[in-house]
């Protein structure tokens, strides 16, 4: 139980970049999640904080000791690794029961974490076998299982559920969070899964190029978005994005988009007033965008445009309109099941309070930055 | 159509036997020659009409025993017990380091390493036993030793390098972060998993220096080595004192095989490379 705090890591391989200067505080007791693409620098930065990899630059503290330095045995972790990592030459019960051996827990006490823990994580029954007798999923299990039977200050989780079922996956979530309120153990979680970063951080931060792009509560991080990058990578279907030059007028903003124009109300204004004539990117959520008779009664600021169904994606739950509105294709997303003609004009209304926008040239988002920047300072 | 394609399984197994059937007798005929002959009665192994002796005899081992083989024999084992010994003590470390560290020069110094194989022994012989002799060791087991760990070592360090390499560093990275040091890990993880490879190490080093007669005949006069005792005494012998002879040579080492074989093929079901 201890607060992590980085401070401006730097990690390069060679030539590459891995981390690029990264700033995180993570209290004591939460549960954050490191969200990014491949690539992106989350595992190097979890070996950072478990002491694998010393940081070109910059400092690890856990609380205010300064663990920079210090060897992974002396910092009390626990960590799941992405390629699982358990011993081939010990049975499952022998990898589970290695880090409490080790820290010399008398011999009941081993059987009972042990059993525990293989309970939790449906592995009881595969306790006498040797790793290469186990399937993937199976294996990761063991590797959870074996991370969480000791009470570590810290517990780095490198996307720990990806080989596992769907079914089984979303069970595992939920226990492994019900497990991480009751110990309340602080947690580093890895994964490139956004519904697992959703559903499971307290806080979100999501990673790209070796930089995080934003810190927040998941209703934050999908709300606000601070960036382009962010607003495009959490969400399914994607965020729409098109350009559109800003007009200031008396009483009203217009974002021109070449194939329709959007009327904004005088709230913007603050945020859009130095941007008059100049391009910037707009983005709206496809669930944002309403058709004709779906919009629901609470949505007030609405903007109609027309466009043609190009594709229908009937997903049961949820109908994906493709619309054509000219030189673009705009997402529409429906909850429930709706039939649409392939061809046939349809009229819908974007959703003005949940319009985002954002700078051509640095990306960053107009709406939330002076919210950003009165929290940062 | 279906027909034709077993017909090209069956007779493709068939052709593969085969092949696999003469390799197999041509590696161990002259095994089978020389074990029967070692143990043909005289009359028997002189007979022009008989191929297969029927009469068989332990009196040509016995002789050579006799003769100072069974000295020999056990300054073999001691010395290849000694060159094993000696050489991956100072070899594993290294192989470690080659196969889990960047360091610079790191290429050079492997390339160097495997040139020590190009040089001739015969260039050397001279040198090591003036050498020997300033040092008092000459003539003596441990000089023996030593000389086949300078054979033996580049070839233990390769080895070992990429026995170690094929541990992913993970499985000792996971050792470290649940509260062990290096060290423990090593010995702990890494050890385990690398032994069937440095078995199927410490057997190629041990018959090596069992079979090695050259440096072994040149650095020692009393102490003689199984192949340098064979060498000088049992060859200007009788024929099927050379086929006891080499025997002797053969059994020992294949009954070190024959113990650390288990450990090459599989443990726990895996095989490192
Ligand atoms: N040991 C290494 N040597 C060289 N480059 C490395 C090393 N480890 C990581 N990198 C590079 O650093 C960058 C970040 O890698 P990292 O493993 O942290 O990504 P990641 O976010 O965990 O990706 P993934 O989701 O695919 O696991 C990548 O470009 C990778 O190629
Ligand atoms: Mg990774």
């Amino acid at each position: 139980m201890v607060d992590v705090h980085l401070k401006g890591i730097v990690k390069r391989f060679g030539k590459t970049i891995a981390v690029n200067g990264i700033d995180l505080d993570i209290r004591d007791g939460e549960f954050i999640v490191l969200l990014g693409p491949s690539g992106c620098g989350k595992t190097t930065t979890l070996r950072i904080i478990a002491g694998l990899e010393k940081p070109d630059e910059g400092r690890v503290l856990f609380g205010d000791r300064d663990v920079t330095y210090l060897p992974p045995r002396e910092r009390n972790v626990s960590m799941v690794f992405q390629s699982y990592a358990i011993w081939p030459h010990m049975k499952v019960y022998d990898n589970i029961a290695f880090p409490l051996k080790i820290k010399k827990f008398p011999k009941e006490e081993i059987d009972k974490r042990v059993k525990w823990a293989a309970e939790l994580l449906q592995i009881s029954e595969l306790l006498d076998r040797y790793p290469h007798q186990l399937s993937g999923g199976q294996r990761q299990r063991v590797a959870v299982a074996r991370a969480i039977v000791v009470e570590p200050d810290v517990l780095l989780m490198d996307e720990p559920l990806s080989n596992l079922d769907a079914l089984l996956r979303v069970k595992m979530r939920s226990e492994l969070k019900k497990l991480q309120r009751r110990i309340k153990v602080t947690t580093i979680y890895v994964t490139h899964d956004q519904v697992e970063a959703m559903t499971m951080g307290d806080r979100i931060a999501v990673m790209n190029k070796g930089k995080i792009q934003q810190v927040g509560r998941p209703d934050e991080i999908y709300l606000k978005p601070a960036n382009v990058f962010v607003a495009g990578f959490v969400g399914t279907p994607q965020m729409n994005f098109f350009d559109a030059t800003v007009e200031v007028k008396d009483d009203e903003i217009i974002l021109d988009a070449s194939d329709f124009k959007v009327r904004l109300p005088k709230d913007y204004l603050p945020v859009l007033q130095e941007y008059n004539g100049k391009t910037v990117i707009v983005g709206i959520r496809p669930e944002h965008i309403y058709p004709e008779g779906h919009a629901p009664t609470t949505a007030k600021k609405l903007s109609w445009i027309e466009g043609t169904v190009d594709f229908v994606e009937a997903l049961g739950s949820d109908t994906i309109l493709h619309l054509n509105t000219g030189s673009m294709i705009l997402v529409v997303k429906i909850s429930g099941s709706h039939h649409y003609e392939i061809g046939s004009k349809v009229k819908v209304a974007l959703d003005l309070s949940n319009i985002h926008v954002f700078d051509k040239e640095s990306q960053v988002s107009l709406l939330y930055k002076k919210q950003r920047e009165v929290q940062s300072s | 159509m279906e027909e034709s394609s077993i017909v090209k399984y069956y007779l493709r197994k068939i052709i593969i036997a085969g092949l696999v059937i003469l390799a197999v007798l041509w590696v161990i005929t002259p095994f089978v020659i020389s074990i029967l002959y070692a143990f043909a009665s005289k009359t028997d192994y002189y007979s022009p009409n008989i191929l297969i002796p029927l009469h068989y005899t332990l009196e040509h081992i016995q002789k050579l025993l006799d003769l100072g083989a069974t000295r020999a024999i056990i300054n073999s084992v001691i010395v290849a017990v000694i060159t094993i010994i000696i050489s991956f003590a100072l070899g594993l470390p290294a192989g470690y380091a080659f196969a889990k560290f960047v360091f610079r020069g790191k290429d050079t110094l492997k390339l160097l390493i495997i040139g020590l194989r190009m040089f001739p022994i015969l260039v050397i012989a001279v040198p090591l036993v003036t050498l020997y002799i300033k040092l008092g060791l000459n003539d003596s087991l441990l000089g023996v030793a030593l000389a086949h760990t300078a054979m033996a070592l580049p070839f233990v360090i390769i080895i070992s390098s990429s026995i170690f390499a094929g541990v992913p560093k993970e499985l000792e990275e996971a050792a470290m972060i649940f509260g062990l040091d290096r060290k423990g890990a090593f010995f702990r993880i890494t050890m385990p998993l690398a032994l069937p490879g440095l078995t199927a190490a410490a057997i190629f080093t041990f018959i090596m220096s069992w079979n090695e007669v050259f440096i072994a005949s040149v650095l020692t006069l009393t102490n003689r080595t199984l192949p340098a005792f064979i060498l000088t005494s049992a060859m200007a012998a009788p024929d099927f004192i050379k086929f006891a002879a080499g025997f002797i040579m053969i059994f020992p080492a294949m009954v070190f095989v024959f113990i650390a074989r288990k450990y090459l093929i599989t443990m726990w079901g895996i095989t490192l490379k």
